[in-house]
């Protein structure tokens, strides 16, 4: 099989959004009967790449080949003819249909229920997914509904099979038949790109590796050729050094603490025997690639997230600076003032005491730079850095005694990022415990004293370096 | 504060002549004389202290309470439409207890008191369906509304048919449980107070009050009400639904003690579905409520007048509410638009 043309060429692709060079320069070729992993920190540009090898995005300059002819894709359309095939991290069935049903959407001409059940039956036999034709997708498991986009994907002819993150959400013991079906299809002729950032993943499931960083393609061997060591050394590249991050007060007693925590959502373990301190005086990090457990171990701390086993200790205030801040943080309909008291809505009793609000909310505008002419102007008016500046000075204005921040400087510009870090870091020199999650290991490396990698819902304390974090970031041994 | 009461009091004009000038124009395609049919609307409704008091004010008396009910409940992200059911079984459950407990000096707060439980009841059923089961309250309040209307019909029928068992009525309710008579010489009953009470009263717990801005902080932003407030949601839903339902169903007491003396089928001539034009026209604003009721108290207060006098179909006047509640749903679809214009730009 590796004689013929490969399955897909990519060639110096580029791709700029804004200001931003999401990639610049990226090949990546994949051979057909064999599974390639396309392996990159969060942001090097994987799931970009693939999204322009399913006609999602157009790429500014590059070229594409399958099977050796020229290839150019306008939409996805384009590229299911192509027989290229693309199962994404959100899965898009219709709940309130059968697997056969969802199967059969996008098609043409009559609809037979008995047909279409019999063709996704011959399907999942031939494929060995094993799927119940005639259950409802609202039923299913988040394994078989991965097998259904997956039989989807095969329903439109595909023989090139992208997935993103396809193990994220699965627990360990399907993550292993997927990638082992995946192998299958592979052998029989198919062709499998496997976007991952899990290492071991890619060393134990693949034939050929590409790696990205920062956009670029920095490194491209067969899986035989490669070792962890020069895997992970491709994945972080040489960093420069640390920036020390300055530290006046002596770190304290523990404030908040979990230990031994489980926690189960639908069946799925999300966190296992996680245990994690933070001291007064202190900013931990929390380093994770999103989907490893970071999100609940975060709740966990704040109180919001139940357990299923261990204990968490709480000081009485615990601010939560949520990442998503219009979804979370804010009522973009509510006043400024309003939303100050939004910060503990649930304690207020009797009237609202709106004239010491308001002074409030303007003490809080003008201590953390808040740009609004007055508290009564509705949120939704100030721009994204303004409302953060607010919901930053709503959280630290009465000084808690912990502090849980949840990729608090996302989508805010230089400037706007330096006032948060250096907000935050005054809550820890008055003697707050801070935690901060960011996906940017940068921006943790410069803020943090110490650093906690969440990774399959295990978290493990490492050296507060880039290299470091980003090697335990992939499940790499340290 | 003067320019909101100023922009407000020009609005509320923008709508008093726009509806007028609707309906004359729609009189006049209808091929009647304008001029005699609002002549009799005015006579029917704003006209004389009589037709203001006993027709206007009467009627506007359930589509304030129930209207209230409504703009509590939409505020807190409840689309309770099930007013009318609440009324209904809150004026079955006043009537029932009214005329079953020996007439007294507490009868009337007795009554009043069974028609919120009534309508609370009514509408706990809906909340239970969507706290448990995740079911729409749209379709569950509005079936349950055919099924209170049903309910009616069999008391009226059945066990609480008067003596006599020749009309379907139930007995006239005995002087002591009837709401007083508050202006000698109309049928202004003391339950037009009690509408205005609540109005201001609703307006004050929905801005001065903790639990009042947790319902709205709900309505408005169900996941920061949950992340950043804390709050208890679902239990906030609960409540919020429990007491809408009360609102309506003392809007039923209201009517059977202070109108009909009486419980019979046609007792609302759909108060419940006309409470969510009134909610919707006073934008959810509880001080906006009262001359909202009051605009469509008027007009059909008015029609009747009009169908008696000039000989114009009362039937006009629907056409003209229902194009009155469009342009305030479209006036305010296009504000949303341009305050997230605002919010990009």
């Amino acid at each position: 099989m590796r004689d013929t043309a490969p399955a897909i060429v990519l060639r110096g692709i580029t791709k700029r959004f804004g200001a931003v060079a999401a990639l610049a320069g990226a090949d990546v070729v994949v051979e057909r009967g064999t599974v390639h992993a396309l392996l990159g920190e969060n942001g090097a540009g994987k799931t970009t790449l693939m999204r322009i090898a399913f006609g999602l995005v157009a790429p500014d300059e590059g070229t594409i080949e399958r099977n050796g002819r020229a290839l150019r894709l306008r939409t996805p359309l384009d590229a299911i003819a192509a027989g290229i095939g693309m199962v994404h991290q959100h899965f898009s069935l219709v709940p309130a249909m059968t697997v056969a049903e969802n199967i059969a959407l996008g098609g043409r001409g009559a609809f037979s229920t008995r047909d279409a059940v019999e063709r996704v039956r011959r399907a999942s036999v031939a494929a060995g997914l094993d799927v119940d034709p005639t259950a409802l997708a609202a039923d299913l498991s988040v394994s078989m509904q991965q097998r259904v986009e997956i039989l989807k994907a095969f329903a439109h002819g595909a023989t090139l099979l992208i997935l993103d993150e396809p193990t994220a959400v699965l627990p360990p013991r399907d993550a292993r038949a997927l990638l082992s079906q995946l192998r299958d299809f592979a052998r029989a002729g198919g062709a499998v790109v496997l976007i991952t950032h899990k290492l071991r993943e890619a060393l134990s499931a693949a034939d050929d590796v590409t790696v990205l960083r920062r956009g670029a393609t920095v490194f491209h061997a067969r899986v035989t050729d490669a070792t962890e060591d020069r895997l992970v050394e491709a994945l972080v590249g040489a960093r420069a050094a640390p920036v020390q991050s300055t530290h006046g007060t002596p770190r304290g007693a523990p404030v908040l603490r979990a230990e031994g925590v489980g926690v189960e959502i639908d069946g799925v373990v999300r966190l296992t025997e996680a245990s994690v301190s933070a001291h007064s005086g202190e900013i931990v990090g929390i380093a994770s690639v999103e989907g490893n457990g970071e999100r609940e171990l975060l709740r966990v701390l704040v109180g919001t997230q139940p357990i299923a086993r261990g204990s968490v200790e709480r000081p009485a205030r615990v601010a939560f600076i949520p990442e998503d801040r219009h979804r979370d943080a804010l009522v973009d309909e509510f006043s400024l003032t309003e939303n100050l008291a939004l910060g503990d809505a649930a304690r207020r009793r009797g009237r609202m005491a709106w004239r010491s609000l308001g002074a409030e909310a303007q003490r809080v505008m003008s201590a953390f730079d808040v740009r609004a002419s007055a508290p009564s102007v509705l949120a939704a008016t100030l721009s994204g850095g303004n409302q953060q500046r607010f919901v930053i000075g709503r959280a630290l204005r009465d000084e808690p005694q912990a502090i849980v921040a949840e990729n608090p400087s996302r989508g805010l510009d230089v400037r706007a990022t330096a006032f948060v870090h250096d907000a935050l870091r005054a809550a820890r020199n008055r003697g707050s415990a801070v935690v901060v999650y960011s996906s940017d290991i940068d921006e943790l490396v410069e803020l943090c004293d110490r650093v906690i990698v969440c990774f399959a819902g295990r978290v493990r304390e490492v050296p507060a370096t880039a290299a470091a974090i980003g090697q335990a970031l992939v499940g790499a041994a340290s | 504060m003067n320019y909101t009461l100023a922009r407000n009091a020009t609005a509320a004009a923008v709508v008093v002549c726009g509806t007028l000038a609707l309906l004359a124009a729609i009189v006049a395609v209808a091929g009647y004389a304008p001029g005699p049919a609002l002549e009799a609307l005015w006579r029917g409704s704003f006209g004389s202290w009589y037709s203001f008091t006993s027709a206007t004010l009467v009627r506007a008396t359930p589509l304030i309470i129930v209207g209230i009910a409504t703009t509590l409940a939409f505020r807190a992200g409840v689309f309770n439409i099930g007013g009318e059911g609440q009324l209904l079984v809150g004026a079955s459950l006043a009537a029932f207890v009214v005329l079953g407990v020996p007439a007294g000096a507490w009868s009337v707060p007795l009554g009043l008191g069974a028609g919120a439980i009534g309508g609370a009841v009514w509408a706990a059923i809906p909340a239970v369906m969507r706290h448990r089961f995740g079911v729409l309250e749209v379709i569950t309040t509005l079936m349950l509304n055919a099924v209170a209307i049903q309910l009616v019909g069999w008391l009226v029928h059945g066990p609480l048919q008067e003596p006599t068992h020749v009309y379907p009525q139930s007995a006239t309710i005995a002087s002591p449980a009837q709401l007083p008579i508050i202006a000698s010489g109309t049928r202004m009953h003391a339950g037009v107070a009690l509408a205005l009470l609540l109005a201001a009263g609703a307006w004050w717990f929905a801005t001065q009050t903790a639990a009042g801005f947790r319902w709205r902080a709900v309505g408005a932003n169900p996941h920061a009400a949950a992340v950043t407030g804390r709050i208890d949601v679902a239990r906030t839903v609960f409540i919020v639904f429990v007491a809408s339902g009360a609102l309506a169903g003392l809007a039923g007491a209201v009517e059977v003690q202070g109108v009909a003396l009486a419980l019979y089928e046609s007792l609302s001539p759909g108060y419940g579905y006309t409470a969510i034009a009134v909610a919707l026209l006073a934008r959810l604003d509880p001080r906006a409520v009262v001359p909202s009721a009051l605009l469509f108290a008027a007009l059909e207060a008015g029609a009747g007048a009009m169908q008696r006098d000039a000989g114009v179909p009362s039937v006009l006047v629907k056409i003209v509410e229902a194009a009155l509640i469009l342009v305030v749903l479209a006036f305010d679809a296009r504000q949303r638009r341009r305050l997230a214009v605002a919010v990009v730009a």
